[in-house]
């Protein structure tokens, strides 16, 4: 019945209507990606997606970051640090070439930190090199960089997407057409479809597999699912429709690959506002929420509960998901302690991500159980930057920080949560002054524990990375240590 | 009628200076700051600045009114904040896209209802008519995007013979004009049945019976024509209706149109895009309400003496 179906409505819908469909040479990708990036230049733009395409593809810094999150060398290929931490010598890797042709040496560096915090910068990260006092060349392949201060993440820290090199020819360019070192060039940009990139023939280094990259952009659930089914697309790093799952895992055609990113999903709090100011009714809050029963929820079990602001992908994390374990009793006792009168109303301001919407709705139902009254109010991206994350004004809200090893967010005078803890700071800045990984280790538990303890937000989980791909292509990351697509040794196999 | 020219003419530019002054006074009220969204949670008080005076937000209000529309009445449309492109061209790569996809879905709508519709008159009462009606109200019940997401299933995900989404060629808009096509030509067709059946009804109609017409030329001469008012009527308030659909069908077949640009420019207050992209729209409402005015005129010359 079916094989005639398909038969009659071929003929109706004849062949001159629809082409054969083209098949995809073997070391091409296409990828699919949730948004848009809303320009190509890393240092102009706080959009994760702008670093998903670019990163490690088009550009490159002095430091970069792997699919496991450690540093390694990137256009430096090695330095030294002075002993007191304020001096780090860049060797820089010699022959290399924008991909307009233009050399790139320690000039080029020079220009690329100058250009980051000049006062017309809109480098969305300017504060990664405030620590930089000036940069020297010695020599073209020698780049000095001096800081005011120490700066315990700073080779990390330039490895970020917003500290790539960029060169004084071509950067006013890089929003519309960027021109990195990096093993891809630029090709085209269909705004609202997709970017083209190609392998760039003149790179320094291994030169990339894959002679084209084609990153597609699909905001709907079910029309990348589509996509993916039809066969569109090789592969969606970041795959919006985790309900669809089971159907993919079932599929011998796909790799589906859980993950980890730096998305923690906190349950903001206003600690400036009562009755989120005594720290009884903020661990009160994190005993009635039902951690694993959230991660079930959204996304079968795939987030991994977190007890403070760091992942599990992080170094030196410690596990403390289990602090305030799921107690709706204990929670209504520690309410009455701290004299919150049952009944009493709250609002959780929710951003536009399907992990918030559906966590609210959860969240609600638990705290309304233990006796708060709860309005959820959904808001859109550009009224939660406004109202909650300049303003502060809102009683609580979910958000997932997706910045990496962002622990600072916690130790500044003004911050949308409003956690002030003298206690915290002193930590933070021994932690800063630390330079070797064996003195930051304890800082690092300390400040983690410090977090759990005092609870300014309610930690809830580690967003997961799901990526679905075809079953033949590899060298994807599985995790995401920073906003990245770095395809530079994807390949096809069989 | 060349007054009756001049005067729409006249209330064309009022409606659209109208619409400009709503739209740039609304986005003006609406909370959220366009470089705040561009530039993040890390950003700076001075890089949010810089990002002010780059953009011309620093300007006060009663300046960047009259710039804006100064420069459209130039040509010129400004450039996207968040692309960073000229809106123009923009504009010119997605109009390439919804305009015929809404004309595509406007030609579909049309050839199946209206036939449908007048066939369902004559046959009044038949089995056939019930069916032909029955099949038109599930259309209308149908909302778009469901459909939409039906045929991709069928046609993508199982046949395998039309793109999921995304614009790969004209082909591309097949499955999403027939999303749009189908629920509009459902209502398009009921009301070309009752329409035709109010004119079966009338003297004239009886009268050219009388002196030896064939049903069917009878209808065809003197019904359908006397009853084609109110289905452009229809026909003109849906191709708003399409506009606004496009939006939605857009999203589900992930086209790059001007629905899905409005869309994602409002969510990140790509302020030059709305405004520009309003004035667009209402501008083609308006001109599509001036054409249906015009097919009255042509239709029923009374309507053009009066």
């Amino acid at each position: 019945m079916k094989t005639m179906l398909q038969t009659v409505l071929a003929s109706v819908l004849s062949a001159a209507l629809l082409a054969p469909p083209a098949i995809a040479a073997q070391d091409t990708l296409s990828l699919g990606m949730v948004l848009e990036p809303p320009n190509l230049d890393p240092t102009a733009g706080a959009a994760s997606a702008i670093r998903e395409v670019t990163y490690a593809n088009i550009f490159e810094g002095l430091t970069r970051i792997d699919a496991a999150g450690a540093v390694k060398p990137g256009l430096a290929q090695s330095w030294e640090i002075s002993p007191d931490g304020l001096t780090y010598r860049f060797h820089l890797h010699a022959g290399v070439h924008f991909h307009d042709g233009a050399a790139f040496d320690c000039s080029v560096v020079q220009f690329s930190y100058a250009r980051a915090v000049a006062p017309d910068s809109t480098n969305a990260q300017k504060g990664l090199f405030e620590p930089i006092a000036r940069t020297d060349c010695p020599d073209p392949l020698t780049a000095v960089v001096t800081l005011k201060h120490q700066a315990a993440n700073f080779l990390f820290d330039m490895g970020w997407g917003d500290a790539v090199m960029v060169s004084p020819g071509s950067a006013a360019g890089n929003k519309t057409h960027p021109i990195g070192t990096g093993p891809f060039r630029f090709v085209r940009w269909v705004q609202g479809d997709r970017v083209d990139l190609e392998r760039f023939p003149g790179y320094w280094g291994t030169p990339a597999k894959l002679s084209a990259v084609s990153f597609r952009f699909i905001a709907d659930p079910a029309a990348a699912t589509a996509a993916l089914l039809a066969g569109d697309l090789d592969a969606f790093s970041n795959f919006p429709a985790p309900e669809t799952l089971p159907q993919l895992r079932a599929d011998s055609r796909f790799t589906v690959a859980i993950g980890t990113t730096e998305g923690k999903t906190i349950l903001a709090l206003n600690d400036a506002r009562k009755p989120f100011d005594d720290v009884r009714v903020r661990r009160a809050l994190a005993y009635a929420i039902d951690r694993r029963a959230l991660s079930a929820a959204l996304f079968s079990g795939l987030a991994p509960p977190i007890g403070s602001h760091y992942t599990p992908a992080d170094p030196d994390y410690v596990d403390l998901a289990n602090i305030y374990p799921f107690d709706p009793a204990r929670a209504r006792q520690l309410l009455k302690e701290a004299g919150v009168a049952p009944g009493t109303r709250v609002t959780i301001a929710l951003p536009p991500p399907p992990y918030a919407r559906r966590s609210g709705e959860i969240i609600a139902a638990e705290l309304q159980d233990v006796g708060l009254s709860v309005s959820l109010e959904p808001i859109e991206w550009a009224q939660w930057l406004d109202r909650v994350f300049k303003r502060s004004d809102f009683d609580m809200t979910i958000i997932a920080h997706t910045e990496a090893r962002d622990l600072d967010i916690y130790a500044r005078d003004h911050y949308y949560f409003n956690y002030q803890s003298p206690g915290y700071k002193s930590l933070y800045a021994q932690y800063l002054a630390a330079l070797t990984p064996a003195a930051q280790k304890p800082l690092l538990v300390g400040l983690q524990r410090k977090l759990a303890d005092d609870e300014p937000n309610v930690f809830l989980f580690a967003l997961p990375k799901i990526g679905v791909w075809n079953a033949n292509l590899h060298g994807l990351w599985r995790n995401d240590p920073i906003p990245a697509n770095d395809v530079t040794s994807v390949y096809w196999g069989q | 009628m060349a007054r009756f020219l001049a005067g729409r003419c006249a209330i064309l530019l009022a409606t659209l200076l109208a619409a400009s002054v709503l739209v740039f006074l609304v986005l003006q009220v609406l909370p959220g700051d366009p470089a705040s969204i561009m530039l993040g949670t890390s950003a700076r008080p001075d890089t949010l600045a810089a990002m002010h005076h780059q953009l011309g937000l620093d300007r006060p209000l009663w300046q960047r009114y009259p710039l804006w529309i100064a420069a459209l009445l130039r040509g010129d449309f400004g450039v996207s904040y968040t692309y960073s492109v000229p809106v123009a061209d923009l504009l010119r790569a997605r109009i390439a896209i919804s305009l015929p996809l809404a004309l595509l879905a406007m030609a579909l709508s049309v050839a199946l209802a209206i036939p449908l519709g007048v066939f369902a008159a004559a046959r009044r009462g038949h089995l056939s008519d019930t069916l032909v009606m029955g099949v038109a109200q599930l259309g209308v019940s149908v909302p778009n995007f469901w459909l939409g997401l039906l045929l991709v299933l069928l046609f993508s995900v199982k046949l395998g013979w039309l793109p999921a989404g995304g614009f790969a060629g004209p082909r591309s808009l097949l499955l999403p004009a027939v999303a749009l096509a189908l629920p509009q030509a459902a209502i398009l067709a009921r009301v070309t049945r009752s329409s035709v059946l109010e004119t079966l009804g009338e003297d004239f109609v009886r009268t050219a019976r009388a002196k030896g017409l064939s049903r069917a030329a009878a209808l065809w001469r003197h019904a359908v024509p006397n009853a084609l008012i109110p289905v452009i009527t229809i026909m003109g308030l849906q191709f708003s209706f399409l506009l606004a659909g496009t939006i939605i069908i857009e999203n589900v077949f992930n086209l790059p149109g001007l629905g899905r640009l409005i869309f994602q420019a409002i969510a990140q207050r790509d302020l030059i895009v709305v405004q520009d992209l309003v004035v667009l729209l209402a501008g083609s409402v308006i001109v599509v309400n001036f054409l249906v005015d015009l097919a009255y005129a042509a239709l029923d010359p009374r309507l053009a003496r009066a």
